[in-house]
């Protein structure tokens, strides 16, 4: 069950972190006619992934990575994307105070009613913990009783153990091909992972099916 | 497009940028999931972005995948695991190694103009 909400702001480090976990939420809330802003933080600059033969090198797959992240605001419905000019790899050690003020900006300017980022403590990857830090910070500075809901996405090993079960689990059926679009869009990175996927899909693996079914959050703990 | 080291072309670049400021992009990476894919894996790169140098002598070796190293007045430059080369459209020498699955493993670059 999806809520019904405002507007919906979500903030991720890497173009490509929305397809898998959020892309299916996306596109749910855009057909339902609730606005929804994505704001990326980096270009993913420092993607690995630049094939064999290579189709990119270290200074083209920034461009290269905009343009999948276009095309998967498009497949998603999204119109309002924000590319906010970071660098992949770098955000923690940026001020997180003045990150933090960019994310207050957003959120005065929006006014959501949700926002969806990483679990700090729980995403692995330091631009993940980096950006759920400043957007835990950014919305700590509202009173509570005024605070937009904060959905995390949190994916360590000790996330169950230490969280629990997921609290919020959205039925995105209805949208799992703008999610498989949304994946295939960021091809330079996702094509292997895609290309399983797909197979899997058409085996009737249960995980891969789950997948395009289901998307999981956990609401963040203020105390 | 990054082709596979041409041992010659890469030294003649190389020495084209000695004894003048040059902008140096030098990364290594084994990714940022390594550790939590495989929690026996010890990750550890390092990356450096527009150091500005200039190097007297600099030189390709080995047979591939090859080292490059720069020698400075006060130290030097080094990387290794390079596979691939590239002149860019930009006039910058753009070499990188790549593993079997076409990750980056090494990136190693030189530029008379800071990189973006």
């Amino acid at each position: 069950m999806i809520q019904k909400e405002r507007h919906v702001l979500v903030i991720l480090p890497h173009p490509d972190d929305e397809a898998f976990g959020v892309s299916g939420t996306i596109a749910a809330y855009i057909k339902q006619g609730t606005p929804v802003t994505y704001a990326c933080l980096t270009l993913g600059e420092m993607g690995r992934n630049l094939g064999n033969p290579p189709f990119a090198n270290r200074e083209t797959l920034p461009k290269i990575r905009k343009k999948e992240l276009l095309e998967s605001a498009k497949a998603m419905g999204l119109t309002d994307l924000r590319m906010l000019g970071y660098r992949d790899k770098t955000v923690e050690f940026e001020d997180e105070e003045k990150l933090a003020d960019v994310f207050s900006g957003l959120i005065d300017e929006l006014n959501p009613s949700l926002i969806i980022t990483f679990y700090p403590g729980y995403s692995v990857h330091p631009d993940h913990e980096a950006t759920g830090r400043a957007v835990v910070r950014a919305a700590g500075r509202i009173p509570a009783g005024k605070r937009p809901k904060l959905y995390c996405i949190a994916f360590s090993h000790n996330c169950e153990e230490e969280l629990g079960k997921p609290d919020i689990i959205h039925d995105i059926s209805h949208c799992s091909e703008e999610k498989l679009a949304a994946i295939r869009a960021h091809r330079s990175q996702t094509a292997l992972f895609y290309d399983d996927l797909s197979k899997r899909l058409e085996a009737g693996d249960p995980e891969a099916l789950d997948r395009l079914r289901y998307e999981r959050f956990w609401t963040y703990k203020w105390n | 497009m990054l082709q596979p080291i041409d041992k010659a072309k890469v030294q003649q670049y190389i020495e084209d940028f000695a004894n003048e400021d040059v902008y140096i992009h030098l990364e290594t990476t084994n990714g940022a999931y390594a550790t939590h894919l495989d929690s026996s894996f010890f990750n550890a790169g390092a990356f450096i972005r527009n150091a500005k140098v200039r190097y007297e002598r600099g030189k390709i070796a080995g047979e591939g995948p090859y080292r490059v190293g720069l020698k400075m007045e006060n130290g030097w430059i080094y990387g290794q695991g390079l596979t691939h080369f590239e002149m860019d459209d930009e006039g910058r020498l753009i070499m990188a190694g790549l593993d079997h699955q076409g990750r980056l493993a090494v990136a190693f670059e030189i530029s008379r103009t800071p990189f973006p």
